[in-house]
């Protein structure tokens, strides 16, 4: 949808740790400076506010997998150009360079894995590949996720972040929000549980489809989610935005989460959770 | 009073010509050949423009502040409409109408946007920019369509869904959202129709149906011109390049698999002839609601889950991932 722009110039919304002469990094959030290495030795906590830093998808999958336990499905699935979409470069240039810059082929990972012996299929946004967006690519591979989480009778776990659907595959990106919700009905169907994490930031056609699906939505602290990003709703309405406006705690506030999770308990908490959905711990 | 649109220019200037030549009632041979002539003329060069719109002219089109809505639509296509209002959660938003309404001998739930005409009415309507109310007030009368097993046709015309504080706060994203999920599976036939501006989510959350038409020059974008300008192009001003681009004009989206079919417009646009505009609209919708209402439940509910499955382009690769990182490494 695009409605989230992402500011060079201001970084609480880049989705990227700012790295001052390489070993320090500035908070997003407190603007504190701090030392990389105790960021890193702390899930990318702050330590001063503790503002949840982007995590990489390998991260985030060492965070919450039984080592050794996750598979990765439909890694071969690359974008086409059916737009042919050129601005200042050609969509297929921007494609791979994303690719060389990532070493991915697409914004998402999908696959199944165990988390402490709950084997769930799962899904994580990759923000920095093109900004997390949804493209056909990122609709079929959690469609195909999610049937193969009917198949198996898991849980389907969904991790986001994304600036909302890919402008460059124009509307048939909106069509990938209509395709995604189409599939999460049949899982509702199947009667299987689907647990969101919403992590920073997560805007447009990725909130208004999947995103706000989930049976169990859950959030990273201070974590920036919306349909519409913060400076277009400025525009629009021509007044400053409240403090906070938009940010996990608003939304918990506002009733559209059910919990704020912390990631040194996210493991443990997404376990209890999925027991409590009746999920089958295996040895 | 026809309002112009900037590229519909010359054809003004023709129109006035040919007024005050009438207007002078000479009876000379001489004028009244130029009345002839210019006549001609215009009738050519209005088909000749009309032909060969660019997705920009088309995007004016599909704005013009006259361009029918579903109240017109309503008006000519149907004997009687109920109007029903609210969402019995927090209140009735004016930029999306809907009600039970008797359209050729059928009870019918229609749904759609309403912008708006005059500069009070459109504010009133909030532009067609709908907040969660609005789309929670639709998926109400679906629901209620499905329990009478009414089919339902929805009319898409907005910007988009509206961006704004209060809208976030109740839950813009979850509201759309919920939308797309409850019409994969509603058990009743949908037909949408895009009759103007097809404005991202805003517009998809009454447009998971069927059937989905759109209106010759209407369009169907995941974002606006403007906006994809704005963002792309870092230059609000590229907006008709953006335009082009983003392929969102019915043609193309017939060839993308986005609509089933186009409705064709009268000459110079919809507004030109709402009462044509709206038979014309009426005759497909019979053809097509025909052959839904054949259909079994399973199978059309199956129909609507592949149509939108299939929806998208993409490949496999030849080159294994391990190989690409080799790829990047070096
Ligand atoms: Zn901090």
């Amino acid at each position: 949808m695009g409605w989230f722009k992402r500011n060079k110039n201001k970084d609480s919304e880049g989705g990227s740790i700012k790295i001052v002469e390489g070993m320090w990094v500035k908070c997003p959030f407190c603007r504190a400076i701090i030392f990389k290495r105790e960021i890193d030795r702390n899930l990318k906590v702050c330590l001063k506010c503790q503002y949840h830093f982007p995590m990489t998808v390998e991260e985030r999958l060492e965070l919450i997998a039984d080592p050794d336990s996750f598979q990765e499905w439909d890694a071969d699935l690359i974008p086409g150009d059916p737009l042919k979409f050129h601005d200042s470069q050609p969509y297929k240039a921007r494609v791979e360079k994303a690719q060389q810059k990532t070493g991915k082929r697409e914004a998402i990972l999908t696959g199944k894995c165990q988390i402490s012996g709950c084997a769930v299929a799962l899904g994580i946004f990759d923000f920095s590949f093109m900004g997390g967006s949804m493209g056909s690519v990122v609709g079929e591979k959690i469609c195909r996720a999610v049937d193969q989480a009917i198949l198996e009778r898991m849980p389907f776990l969904l991790i986001t972040t994304s600036g909302g659907a890919r402008m460059q595959e124009g509307t048939l990106s909106l069509m990938q929000m209509a395709k995604t919700a189409s599939a999460l009905a049949k899982l509702q169907e199947a009667k299987l549980p689907f647990i969101v994490l919403l992590t920073d930031p997560t805007f447009g056609g990725v909130t208004a489809s999947v995103a706000m699906l989930g049976d169990l939505i859950l959030a990273e602290p201070k974590a920036l989610i919306g349909f519409a990003g913060p400076r277009v709703i400025e525009q629009t309405i021509k007044q400053r935005l409240p403090e906070g406006f938009q940010r996990a705690e608003f939304l918990l506030e506002h009733g559209m989460i059910d919990q704020i999770v912390e990631r040194k308990t996210l493991k443990s908490r997404l376990r209890s959770l999925m027991v409590h959905c009746g999920t089958s711990v295996s040895a | 009073m026809r309002e112009f649109l900037e590229f519909e220019k010359p054809l003004k200037e023709l129109e006035e010509r040919i007024a005050k030549l009438v207007k002078a009632k000479s009876k000379k041979a001489s004028v009244q050949d130029a009345i002839v002539k210019h006549s001609e003329q215009l009738t050519k060069l209005e088909a000749e423009i009309f032909s060969n719109l660019t997705p920009w002219q088309r995007s004016q089109i599909a704005r013009h502040p006259q361009r029918p809505s579903i109240s017109d639509y309503v008006e000519h296509m149907t004997d009687e409409f109920q109007e029903m209002h609210g969402d019995r959660l927090f209140g009735d938003d004016q930029a999306i109408i809907g009600g039970f309404a008797l359209w050729k001998d059928r009870s019918v739930m229609m749904i759609g946007h309403e912008k708006g005409k005059s500069l009070k009415e459109r504010m009133r309507r909030n532009f067609g920019m709908a907040k969660p109310e609005g789309y929670r007030k639709a998926l109400r009368l679906m629901k209620l369509a499905e329990r009478c097993k009414r089919p339902v046709i929805t009319f898409i015309d907005t910007p988009g869904a509206y961006p704004g504080i209060d809208a976030e706060q109740r839950g813009q994203s979850e509201a759309i959202a919920r939308n797309l999920l409850e019409m994969a599976r509603l058990q009743v036939p949908i037909l949408a129709v895009v009759t103007g501006e097809g404005g991202s989510g805003g517009a998809l959350a009454l447009g998971v149906a069927d059937r989905v038409f759109m209106l010759e020059h209407s369009i169907y974008s995941v974002i606006s011109p403007e906006g994809c300008a704005a963002i792309l192009w870092n230059d609000p001003s590229k907006a008709s390049e953006a335009a082009s681009a983003l392929r969102m004009t019915a043609p193309e989206l017939l060839k993308l698999k986005v609509i089933d079919e186009i409705i064709p417009e009268p000459l110079g646009g919809a507004h030109r002839d709402p009462v044509m505009m709206a038979k014309r609209l009426s005759e497909t919708l019979e053809t097509h609601i025909r052959e839904l209402q054949t259909m079994k439940l399973p199978s059309l509910l199956k129909h609507r889950e592949d149509k939108f499955r299939s929806m998208g382009v993409w490949s496999t690769a030849k080159t294994p991932v391990t190989q690409m990182k080799a790829v990047t490494a070096s």
